[in-house]
C-alpha cells in the first residue's frame, strides 16, 4: 500500500513538474506546480511527518501558490510567451541538470553514510515539534517572525502607488 | 517499509527538474515558480534525512524554509509587479537595462 | 476483510448524511426566509399530490438543474471553466471525514469510532482543504475571461485568504486550552467538568475564540453578510457564467459549508457529540442522582446530541444571513484585518496569561 502510494504519487509529481516546464501559458504552470506541492506534502506524510505535510499544504499550495495565481491575474499575460528564440539554452540547461544530477548522486554514494530505513519509532509528533521550536530553535523563530513582518510591511511599501502631490 | 533511498533519488529528480525548468523559462513568474520547486525537493531531503536520522530537527528545519519562503514569495511578487507597471512586460528578455 | 468494510460502510453513511442534510438546508434556507417575511415560501412540489410543506422540493430542484443545459460560454477557457465547481465541491465536501459523530461504538466485539478519518492533525487537515477551496472561487473568475468574474474572484479569493489568518488565529487559544490537534481528543476534553457542574465546553473557556471563529467561518462561506464575491445585485460575482449543474454545484457547496461550520462550531466549541453529564455507563447528575442506560442508547443520545446541536447552528446561520445587509468592501476588509486579528492576538495573549496563573 504505501509503496503503491509512493510510486503513485511520484509519478504524479514528476509528471506536474513536466508538465509546468512544457506549458506555454502561466495560470496552467502554476496550477501543475500546485499539483507538485501537493504530491510533496504526501510524501511528508509518508516519512512520518503529519504535522509538517499539513503545514506545506495550508502555506504552500494553499497561500504562496494563491498569491502567484493572483499575479498572474493581474498581469494577465493573453498570448502566453512568444517562443524563445535562442533555442540553445535549454539544451545547455539539461546538459547542466543532468550532470549535475549525476555528480550529486556520487557525491551522495561517497559522502553518507547508509540511511537508516529501520527506525520505526514515530516521530513528527505536533507537540514535540512545537516543543524543540520553543526550546531549541527560539532565536531562529524569532528571527523568522521578525523577518515575516519585514516582508509584509517591505511588500505593501513596494507595491503602495505613490499618491500624486 | 519504502527505502529512504529512493525519497533522496525523487529529491534529486525535482531538483534538477527545477534547474532545468529555471533555464528553460523565459518569464520571471515561472522562473520564480522552479525556484519554490528546488526548495520543495531541498525540503523533501530534509524531511527524510530526519526520518533517517530519528530527530526532529530536520523538520524544524522545513519549517523555517517554508516560512522564509512565504517572505520570500511576497517580496518578490511585489518586485514583479514592480517590474510589470514600469515595463508591461514580465519577460526576461526585455529587462536589460539596470535603470528604469 | 471486515475492516475495510466497517471503513466503507462508515465513509456512505457520512456522505449520505451529509449530502442529505445539505440538500434539506436549502429548503430549511427558503422556508425560514419566508417565515421571516411573512411568506408561505416553497410549498408547491408534490410526489403524486403528497406535499407535506414542500418537502419534496430540494429533489424538485435538483432534477430540474440536472436537466438545465450544461452552457459554457465559448469565450471561457474550457478546462479550467469546467474544473473550478469541482474543486470547491471536492474540498469542503471531504473536510466531512474528520468530524466525530459519536463515541466509540461496540457491536459484538468491534469497537467502532463514528469517525471515518482519525489523524492527529484533524483540526489542520480542515484548513488545510478549505484553503484549497480558494482554487474555485479564482479559477472559476479568471476562466470565465470576463472582467466582472475576474473581479469578483479576485474579491472572493482576497477576503476568504484574509479572513483564514484570522480563522487560524482564533484556533490557536482552543489548541492551548485542549492540547491536541486531533478533534475525538478534543471533543473528550470537553466531557469533563468545570468547577464539577459545567461541562467543560469550548464557549465557556474560550468565548472570544468562539466569536472570533464565527465571523470568520462565516466570512469563508461567503454568504450575506459576507457575499461580496457572489455579489448578486451587483453582477460581479465569480460564477455569473455558469449554468445548469455546475452552478447547482457552487450553491451546494455554499450550502455545504453552512453544514462544515456547523459541524466545527459544535465539535470545537460546544462539545461535540458530548452530552452535558453523560458518561459511558448513563447519566451522573451534578446534584446526585444516577440514571443508567445501555450502551447502545448512550451512543444514540449523543448522535443526536451531535445533530441538534450542528441543526442549531445551521439555524443561526440562515437567521443571521436574513437579518443583516451587506458589507462595503472596504468595511469588509477592515473587520477583518484591523478588528478580528487584533482580537485573536489578544484572545492568544489573554489564554496564555491565564493558564500560566492558573
Amino acid at each position: 500500500m504505501a509503496y503503491f502510494l509512493f510510486f503513485l504519487l511520484s509519478v504524479v509529481c514528476i509528471a506536474s513538474v513536466l508538465g509546468m516546464i512544457i506549458s506555454k501559458n502561466q495560470a496552467y504552470s502554476a496550477l501543475f506546480v500546485i499539483l507538485a506541492f501537493t504530491c510533496t506534502g504526501g510524501f511528508f506524510a509518508l516519512l512520518d511527518a503529519p504535522f509538517i505535510a499539513v503545514i506545506q499544504i495550508i502555506i504552500y499550495a494553499g497561500a504562496i501558490m494563491v498569491l502567484f495565481i493572483f499575479v498572474i491575474m493581474m498581469v494577465d499575460v493573453r498570448k502566453g510567451i512568444t517562443p524563445e528564440k535562442k533555442k540553445w539554452t535549454s539544451g545547455f540547461a539539461s546538459g547542466i541538470a543532468v550532470i549535475l544530477f549525476i555528480e550529486l548522486i556520487v557525491a551522495l554514494k561517497m559522502a553518507f553514510n547508509p540511511l537508516n530505513t529501520s527506525s520505526s519509532q514515530a516521530i513528527g509528533n505536533p507537540s514535540d515539534l512545537g516543543y524543540l521550536l520553543f526550546t531549541k530553535y527560539l532565536y531562529p523563530f524569532e528571527i523568522t517572525s521578525i523577518l515575516i513582518i519585514t516582508a509584509l510591511v517591505g511588500a505593501i511599501i513596494l507595491v503602495k502607488k505613490k499618491e500624486k502631490e | 517499509m519504502i527505502p529512504l533511498s529512493y525519497f533522496i533519488i525523487l529529491s534529486l529528480i525535482l531538483f534538477v527538474l527545477g534547474i532545468i525548468a529555471f533555464f528553460v523559462k523565459k518569464d520571471l513568474i515561472t522562473q520564480f515558480l522552479s525556484v519554490e520547486i528546488m526548495l520543495n525537493a531541498a525540503n523533501l531531503a530534509f524531511i527524510t534525512f530526519s526520518k533517517s536520522a530519528s530527530a526532529l530537527d530536520g523538520q524544524i528545519i522545513v519549517f523555517f524554509v517554508i516560512t522564509v519562503a512565504a517572505a520570500e514569495v511576497a517580496i518578490g511578487l511585489a518586485i514583479i509587479l514592480l517590474i510589470y507597471r514600469q515595463k508591461k512586460s514580465i519577460k526576461t528578455e526585455d529587462i536589460k537595462s539596470m535603470k528604469g | 476483510m471486515i475492516e475495510t468494510l466497517i471503513v466503507l460502510v462508515k465513509i456512505v453513511c457520512a456522505l449520505v448524511w451529509f449530502l442529505l442534510i445539505t440538500l434539506y438546508l436549502t429548503w430549511a434556507e427558503r422556508k425560514e426566509s419566508a417565515l421571516m417575511q411573512d411568506r408561505i415560501g416553497a410549498n408547491r412540489a408534490n410526489f403524486f399530490g403528497i406535499r407535506i410543506i414542500g418537502l419534496f422540493q430540494p429533489f424538485a430542484d435538483a432534477i430540474k438543474m440536472a436537466f438545465k443545459e450544461d452552457f459554457t460560454p465559448s469565450f471561457s477557457r474550457k478546462f479550467l471553466h469546467d474544473l473550478a465547481p469541482f474543486l470547491s465541491f471536492f474540498f469542503t465536501g471531504v473536510t466531512i471525514a474528520t468530524i466525530p459523530f459519536g463515541d466509540i461504538l461496540k457491536i459484538g466485539g468491534k469497537e467502532i469510532k463514528l469517525q471515518v478519518l482519525d489523524i492527529n492533525v484533524g483540526l489542520l487537515f480542515v484548513l488545510a482543504m478549505l484553503s484549497f477551496t480558494i482554487y474555485g472561487v479564482l479559477l472559476s473568475g479568471w476562466a470565465s475571461n470576463n472582467r466582472w468574474t475576474l473581479i469578483g474572484g479576485l474579491r472572493g479569493a482576497a477576503q476568504l485568504i484574509s479572513y483564514e489568518v484570522a480563522l487560524g488565529l482564533s484556533l490557536i487559544g482552543l489548541v492551548m486550552v485542549f492540547p491536541s490537534l486531533d478533534f475525538s481528543a478534543i471533543v473528550d476534553f470537553q466531557g469533563e467538568l468545570l468547577f464539577g457542574w459545567l461541562p467543560k465546553w469550548g464557549i465557556f473557556l474560550q468565548p472570544l475564540g468562539f466569536l472570533i471563529f464565527l465571523f470568520a467561518t462565516m466570512a469563508e462561506s461567503e454568504r450575506v453578510p459576507f457575499d461580496l464575491p457572489e455579489g448578486e445585485s451587483e453582477i460581479v460575482g465569480f460564477f455569473t457564467e455558469y449554468g445548469g449543474m455546475k452552478w447547482g454545484m457552487y450553491m451546494f457547496t455554499d450550502f455545504m459549508k453552512v453544514l462544515i461550520i456547523s459541524c466545527l462550531l459544535t465539535t470545537l466549541f460546544f462539545g461535540g457529540y458530548q452530552v452535558p453529564w453523560l458518561y459511558a455507563d448513563g447519566f451522573r447528575f451534578p446534584w446526585g442522582g444516577e440514571w443508567l442506560l445501555p450502551h447502545g442508547i448512550v451512543v444514540l443520545f449523543q448522535v443526536l446530541m451531535f445533530n441538534i446541536k450542528v441543526f442549531f447552528f445551521c439555524w443561526l446561520q440562515i437567521l443571521l444571513r436574513w437579518t443583516y445587509p451587506r458589507f462595503r468592501y472596504d468595511q469588509l476588509m477592515d473587520f477583518g484585518w484591523k478588528l478580528l486579528i487584533p482580537l485573536s492576538l489578544i484572545n492568544i495573549v489573554a489564554t496564555a496569561i491565564i493558564m500560566s496563573i492558573l
